[in-house]
């Protein structure tokens, strides 16, 4: 079944078309018409890609002529003098984006063996399809979440809790506010626990069973085979999946937005309030006072943009080159 | 060895278990978040919510009527602007393309797709904010249109491909030329995948903020045409939220569940028309 389905590809069909003589005039025509409509369309998508791109650079380039590479180590953001540099905020992104990975990661990817390795199949689906629902939520609603729940329990139990059994460690040291750094990530980690489930999911269910009977063959336990033979089996995919995350923290807006505290600032602490790009992005946009403020606003948009595709690619590629591996073999 | 033999047993259900509890947390973590906002939305939901304008600050009471009505608004132009080009471009791709241009094409489309939704409002800012000078509903439905794009071209792509090869043939056959098959045969074959994927990318886009801070912006007032800033529930719950006042807060939850609500309900459905697609198409 699965094989006719790719048998007619768009030329085939052509050529049977042009094979019946007289009609082939104005079935050509008719066709050539449908063509030629959808390509426009097919080029709007392309167009509004392209458009993307060098929207992003025309309106940036004030801001990266008079910035330059500087832009991307100065730490100054004061749009009263018109001094903006970009570190606070890379800085809060990659921080942030760290901690929910380091969340995110083993609870993703325990959850996805269990789905896929443990769990009756039924079972699995259903919860991969709550795992779908939860993927589902709307940032702001996560964000909603976060102000009210996650930071008050941050602040009251949690933070303090660590404070005093890491409190040594630079990351656990400083005043206590509840919103921060550590917020933003954990809440990052509630957005991105999903991607990895699912995806990594389809991969260890794409790996062969022979890995994991010859693994059991061998007298490995349960857990042996699976993470010392299936686990590195799918690897670069599960990568992959972390990567897809990875891409997706970065840019996510909303709830981090509402959770981290909004502050330019670069603290070692993941207590204290911090800033993503796409947090100061969504703060100070609307509001943005003159053009130099505005363009630099666009030029974050522009790194976080470039960062984000390239993570997407990267990521893209790593879980293609896994499902082909592993579909190869029947 | 017999020592060795119990330790690795005992590791075996250690870690079998502990990906038990990973799964269990991370499914929880979704009945946790539509539990509260049951709970706390349910108690602030008023028939006022749906037909009042929000209330000033100090005075309890109000709704979000004009929010309900812009998201609705701005929606109704994503759906106008973006699924036509997606639809259009997914049968391009899925029935016309050759090898060159397809991969061009979906590749502009994954890129799309993996833009983040803020970067997406920064360019209907420069595009159509800046030109205009102002913000306005036009806008915003623009930057939800063009999150749309993708999501049902690569929908759209998928599940005309999934249409069996033998009813193209079958219509061919018949003498129907390649437009008139894949009009009346292919596309109504693919008909209901094709709706759910677009109701899915609906569901998904309704609930998107970042873009809609600079392009479609609040206002406290019913929405006025298409040329206006409007107000929006994604972004009524953010400001909401992040205020200080109490009455607020609660607008905040019941906004909240309402958006919540719609948008399980619209995953729902699309899952169940999925599921139901399966029976018929066999016979």
């Amino acid at each position: 079944m699965t094989t006719t389905t790719n048998i007619l590809p768009g030329g085939s069909g052509k050529r049977a078309g042009g094979r019946i003589g007289s009609w082939r005039g104005r079935l050509l025509t008719g066709d050539k018409i449908a063509h030629s409509i959808t390509l426009v369309f097919a080029a709007c998508v392309v167009l509004l890609g392209v458009l993307l791109v060098l929207q992003l650079w025309w309106q940036s380039s004030l801001a990266r002529e008079k910035f330059g590479w500087q832009f991307l180590i100065s730490s100054a953001w004061n749009p009263v003098t018109e001094q903006f540099g970009a570190l606070p905020f890379i800085y809060g992104t990659l921080v942030t984006s760290g901690v929910a990975l380091v969340i995110a990661v083993p609870l993703g990817l325990g959850a996805a063996i269990f789905l896929a390795e443990l769990a009756p199949r039924t079972l699995s689906d259903i919860m991969a399809f709550v795992t779908e629902l939860l993927a589902a939520i709307p940032s702001v609603i996560i964000g909603l979440i976060g102000i009210f729940v996650l930071v008050p329990v941050l602040r009251v139990y949690i933070d303090p809790a660590l404070q005093s059994a890491f409190g040594f460690l630079p990351i656990f040291a400083g005043p206590i506010y509840g919103v921060g750094l550590m917020a933003a990530g954990l809440v990052l980690a509630i957005m991105i626990v999903p991607f990895i489930i699912t995806v990594s999911r389809e991969i260890l269910l794409a790996v062969p069973a022979d890995q994991r009977e010859a693994a059991l063959a061998l007298g490995a336990t349960k857990w042996e085979s699976t993470w010392k033979v299936v686990v590195p089996y799918a690897r670069s995919g599960i990568i992959g999946s972390v990567f897809l995350a990875l891409a997706r923290a970065l840019g996510e807006t909303m709830a981090v937005t509402m959770v981290i505290g909004n502050a330019p600032v670069i603290s070692t602490s993941l207590f204290a309030p911090g800033n993503t790009i796409a947090s100061v992005i969504a703060n100070e946009f609307a509001e943005a006072m003159g053009t130099m403020n505005l363009q630099a606003l666009i030029e974050l948009g522009l790194v976080l943009f470039a960062v984000t595709i390239a993570i997407n690619a990267l990521a893209r590629l790593l879980v293609l080159a896994t499902t082909r591996k592993g579909s190869s073999h029947p | 060895m017999r020592f060795r033999d119990y330790r690795r047993k005992f590791v075996n259900i250690v870690m079998l278990s502990l990906t038990g509890v990973c799964a269990l947390v991370s499914v929880s973590i979704l009945f946790f978040v539509l539990g509260y906002l049951l709970v706390h939305g349910w108690k602030a939901l008023s028939w006022d919510f749906f037909i009042k304008l929000p209330a000033p600050v100090g005075e309890s009471g109000g709704g979000m009527g004009n929010a309900i009505i812009g998201s609705a608004k701005l929606l109704l132009i994503a759906l106008l602007s973006g699924v036509p080009v997606g639809l259009i471009a997914g049968v391009y791709l899925a029935e016309f393309s050759g090898k060159a241009v397809g991969f061009t094409v979906r590749y502009v489309a994954d890129l799309l797709n993996g833009v983040p939704s803020i970067v997406m409002g920064i360019f209907i800012y420069t595009v159509v904010v800046l030109p205009m000078h102002h913000f306005s509903a036009l806008a915003g439905g623009l930057a939800l249109g063009a999150m749309l794009v993708p999501i049902v071209l690569r929908s759209t792509e998928d599940f005309l491909r999934g249409v069996p090869s033998s009813l193209r043939e079958a219509a061919l056959a018949l003498g129907a030329s390649r437009w008139r098959a894949i009009a009346t045969v292919v596309i109504p074959a693919a008909g209901r995948g094709i709706t759910t994927g677009i109701l899915l990318a609906l569901a998904r886009v309704a609930g998107e903020t970042a873009p809609l801070l600079f392009t479609s912006f609040q206002s406290q007032y019913w929405s006025q045409g298409f040329n206006q800033p409007t107000a929006s529930l994604p972004v009524m719950i953010y400001t909401y939220a992040i205020s200080p006042y109490e009455n607020w807060h609660r607008q905040a939850w019941a906004a909240g569940f309402i958006l919540l609500m719609l948008v399980l309900i619209a995953n729902i459905g699309a899952r169940l028309l999925l599921s139901r697609r399966a029976s018929p198409a066999r016979g």
